[in-house]
């Protein structure tokens, strides 16, 4: 059977999930998607604008799912027509596709006003990523912007904007913000809470025009007001997209009309998402529309279940960081309602509950939200509150005796409690899945339940009912923090640091919050890279947070004398190199001479006040420092190759050479050490290596995230190319993927086992743009990294390390 | 009590330190990050690192070799370890520094 899916949201995406667990093979699947990507979280574009997330970590379905689940995905197709007759769909490239089944999820459109100036440059909508790539790069001129719609969307929209640094103005056509879901009080709060972070309000504002000559320049009110502005989002509505479904015949109203087993008037074709109307509802919010996926799913595997969408008020909650919203059902005033109300001025605290016959039927919580989930429970399952009337709008901690605890205020709700509202999964199937699958990590609860998996509000919920469940077993601080100085763990470090824009150390302490005044030796060498490596060119590398052996560019030993390797690029060397090395062991009477294991000579036991003459004389012969100190590009090790070698396939010293004269003087979270093989005899011992080559007659086997220290583990194939190029570039886009990512002190094999094999190899193999996009900021940021630090010192640079700042003699002491 | 100067506050980096060779060996003068000063032996009490060598933090430094964190204030080991190394009297008049070593060899004798 042939199932064909025009449109790839969320709504079809959990769809599918639920095909391929209950009837896997049961249909051969075909997707369009308009736009030119995989599955991801649209809820999460929020978090991407204001810079809290990426795109990578909000994709739900990689390019290695469809494969795995034999699903062709055509993307950046848009289906432009449907022949019911024939049973085919055809896209605007052209392509025709048969179907037994066909679903229709082409989602919303934005509500575009219909005022002048409205297709001006810079104006706007907010619904894909498109739209969320759009308004940063427009952000990046940090200049004005209007926000149309003071909803749910266009406040996330401006407070995304407003933190990437945009002077933002919201105009809302009613008079509170949030009027759906919020009463006028709560609305008041918001928009305090709102203007507090610096973005202006303007309620009741009718907008006439958006003026400018081609490009925005402003937007102008009904009341002759003019908003500078030269970026104009429009958020002031959705509908759902149901022209395609029309233009076929089928049956449509608001949306294209579905059952509540979602078909559509034609039986052989479904509707489900944003795009259906259901009893004469349309849908916006995840929940409901995961709900519809089921049932679409249930129908698609037996034509006769009875899986049925009923519809039910689904909670909202703004995701701005530091607003606490939550509101549920209907809070109007009416005759035969009652309200419960509190409110802590001080505390920006407002909670109301509106009652009808003593069942709860909305819910508003400005503040403090956490009861939210019990208060969406009593409404449910309509229970009669009268005994708790008193005491109902404290929360559940205040029912029955005394306060609880919330673990005890977990542990109290009941099985079928609804924990994650986006993804409908309660109490019962959390405590389970724990309980049978022993899953002691808050991912794998999210692997296996999908709860908190979509927008994450209830993930502190899931906290502390796998307390409850586990005990002393789990760990809820699982993010383990960088340092004693702070809580954040070096993940949050890294985002903060480019979302914030964050460009000195003391700039990420003070903003971070850290708990000590200027760190300690375990954070400071640590955020001293992170900043070198996202700052390129901007910060200027702190010496004094950097360990010895990176200050004096050489390794401390024992004794408190110091080693020194110079470069011989590729394991390469000379006459006229030995005999430099040789003079300078004999100048400065250095005890030990040894060859290491990556192919460099190491002059061992010097004195500290030594070094800078040691690397004037080996900077006379041509050598430079090799970096055998640094968490950076350390050595490339090779065999000889087609120079030499019978068995030789390639030039594999001059490929090392390459790779090392291009790569030298790079920092990196740990050390990075190469290999180059001329052929899988592998002499020059590639595949425990950090990154290695493996050379064969049809080009260059890329190899990485091996090691031979601590752990002893064999590399793994990234992929195979043709050319020593390429070869470059993929290795190069390899390590700066690594840069950009990896924790301080993480070996790239620890690295590559969090962030996946594959998705490496999605970044820097299949994705061309992803892979030139690392290569570009390495190559850029080599500017500023590729200068002999030897020679720097030779002339003078940081002389205060090399010299006692005085010597005093006895006489003195003895005065 | 007899001072001897060593040199000038800014001849040491912010959060870092410098040497003074002496007859009673070798001792690490710091500077912290609010300017304060300090003189300590500069030999860590575990296995007698320079600490001169180490990352500057607090009042507090980290020796190179194997992480012990020295209090600058009192010469003494924080956290798990035990151990301590002698503090040198330090003082600054008009952006110079002195050092007594009467004491710390009297200390030493």
């Amino acid at each position: 059977m042939k199932l064909v899916i025009i449109g790839n949201g969320m709504a079809p995406g959990r769809m599918l999930e639920h095909l391929l667990e209950s009837a896997p093979g049961r249909y051969d699947v075909t997707i369009f998607n308009a736009e030119p990507r995989v599955n991801y979280d649209r809820i999460m574009l929020s978090p991407v604008l204001s810079g809290e997330k990426n795109y990578e970590q909000i994709i739900i379905h990689g390019d290695g799912w469809y494969i795995k689940n034999g699903i062709t995905l055509y993307k950046g197709h848009k289906i432009v027509a449907i022949d019911r007759e024939a049973k085919t769909v055809t896209s605007d490239h052209g392509v025709v596709e048969p179907y037994d089944k066909l679903i229709i999820a082409t989602g919303s459109v934005p509500f575009i006003l219909p005022v002048p100036g409205n297709t001006l440059a810079g104006v706007l909508s907010y619904r894909d990523l498109d739209d969320v790539n759009a308004m940063l790069l427009a952000a990046q001129s940090r200049a004005k912007a209007v926000v149309i719609g003071g909803g749910l969307l266009g406040l996330e929209a401006a407070a995304g904007l407003e933190a990437q640094g945009m002077d933002v103005t919201v105009l809302h056509l009613m008079p509170t913000l949030m009027e759906r879901q919020l009463d006028p009080a709560a609305g008041y709060l918001l928009q305090r809470a709102i203007e507090d972070r610096g973005i202006k309000v303007i309620c009741k504002a009718n907008t006439k025009a958006i003026v400018g000559d081609k490009k925005v320049e402003g937007v102008e009110l009904a009341d002759g007001r003019i908003i500078p502005a030269t970026l104009v989002v429009m958020a002031a509505g959705i509908k759902p997209n149901a022209g395609l479904a029309k233009e076929a015949g089928l049956a449509t109203s608001r949306g294209i009309v579905v059952d509540s087993g979602m078909h559509t008037s034609d039986p052989d074709i479904y509707a489900l998402g944003e795009c259906a109307e259901v009893g004469g509802h349309v849908y916006g919010l995840v929940a409901p529309l995961y709900e519809m996926a089921r049932v679409a799913a249930a129908h698609l595997v037996d034509e006769g279940s009875t899986a049925a969408f009923v519809h039910n008020d689904t909670p909202t909650k703004l995701k701005v960081t530091g607003i606490e919203l939550f509101s549920l059902g209907d809070f109007a005033d009416g005759e035969d309602r009652h309200e419960i109300v509190l409110r802590d001025a001080s505390a920006g605290i407002y909670k109301r509950v509106v009652l009808k016959d003593n069942r709860i039927i909305g819910t508003v919580l400005y503040g403090e939200t956490a009861d939210g989930a019990w208060f969406n429970d009593l409404k449910k399952k309509q229970v009669d509150i009268t005994d708790m009337r008193d005491t109902l709008i404290f929360g559940q901690a205040y029912q029955g005796g005394a306060p609880l605890d919330p673990m005890a205020a977990v542990a109290a709700l009941p099985d079928d409690a609804e924990i994650c509202g986006c993804n409908g999964v309660c109490k019962g199937k959390i405590v389970g899945a724990i309980q049978e699958k022993n899953l002691t990590s808050l991912d794998d609860v999210r692997a296996h339940t999908k709860a908190s998996a979509s927008c994450g509000s209830c993930t502190g919920l899931v906290e502390q009912l796998m307390s409850v469940t586990l005990g002393d077993a789990y760990n809820p601080a699982a993010v383990q923090p960088m340092c004693g100085c702070t809580t954040l763990g070096h993940d949050d470090v890294r985002r903060l640091i480019k979302a914030k824009g964050l460009k000195n150390i003391y700039a990420v302490m003070q903003e971070l919050e850290w708990t000590t005044s200027c760190g300690c030796a375990k954070c400071r060498p640590a955020l001293n890279y992170y900043l070198v490596c996202d700052w390129p060119g901007e910060y200027a590398d702190d010496y004094q947070s950097r360990f010895i052996n990176e200050r004096v560019h050489a390794n401390i030993q024992r004794n408190g004398t110091y080693s020194v390797v110079p470069r011989m690029w590729g394991g390469v060397t000379s006459a006229k190199e030995l005999r430099a090395i040789a003079d300078v062991v004999d100048k400065f009477n250095i005890p030990t001479v040894k060859v290491t294991g990556g192919q460099r000579i190491d002059m061992l036991g010097i004195r500290k006040e030594d070094l800078p003459a040691v690397w004037a004389d080996l900077g006379k012969a041509g050598f430079v420092s090799g970096h055998a100190y640094a968490k950076g590009l350390r050595t490339v090790k090779t065999c000889v190759g087609t120079d030499w070698c019978r068995f030789g396939t390639q030039d594999s010293t001059g490929l090392g050479i390459r790779i090392e004269k291009f790569m030298w003087g790079s920092w990196t979270p740990a050390k990075v050490k190469m290999a180059v093989s001329g052929c899988p005899r592998n002499c020059a011992e590639a595949t425990c290596k950090d990154v290695g080559v493996i050379c064969v007659d049809s080009g260059y086997e890329i190899h990485f995230a091996g090691a031979a220290g601590l752990d002893i583990k064999g590399t793994e194939v990234l992929g195979l190319v043709k050319t020593e190029d390429e070869a470059l570039e993929v290795i190069v886009a390899l390590v700066q993927m690594y840069r950009e990512q990896a924790r301080y002190l993480e070996r790239i094999y620890k690295w590559a086992k969090r962030v996946t094999i594959d998705e490496i190899r999605r970044q820097i193999l299949d994705d061309l743009d992803k892979r030139h996009g690392y290569y570009d900021r390495f190559v850029y940021s080599q500017n500023f990294a590729q200068v002999d630090p030897w020679s720097e010192r030779v002339s003078g640079l940081h002389k205060h390390e090399f010299k006692p700042m005085a010597t005093i003699g006895m006489a003195d002491a003895a005065e | 009590m007899s001072w001897v100067s060593i040199g000038s506050m800014t001849d040491i980096p912010r959060r870092g330190a410098r040497c003074v060779e002496t007859p009673l060996g070798k001792i690490a003068v710091f500077r912290t990050a609010e300017d304060r000063v300090f003189a300590i032996e500069d030999h860590c009490p575990h296995k007698g690192g320079p600490l001169s060598q180490g990352i500057v933090h607090g009042a507090a430094v980290t020796c190179p070799l194997h992480n012990w964190v020295i209090s600058l204030e009192t010469g003494k080991a924080l956290g798990a370890d035990d151990g301590s190394v002698r503090t040198i009297p330090i003082k600054v008049e008009g952006g110079v520094l002195f050092i007594s070593l009467a004491v710390a060899a009297d200390r030493a004798a």
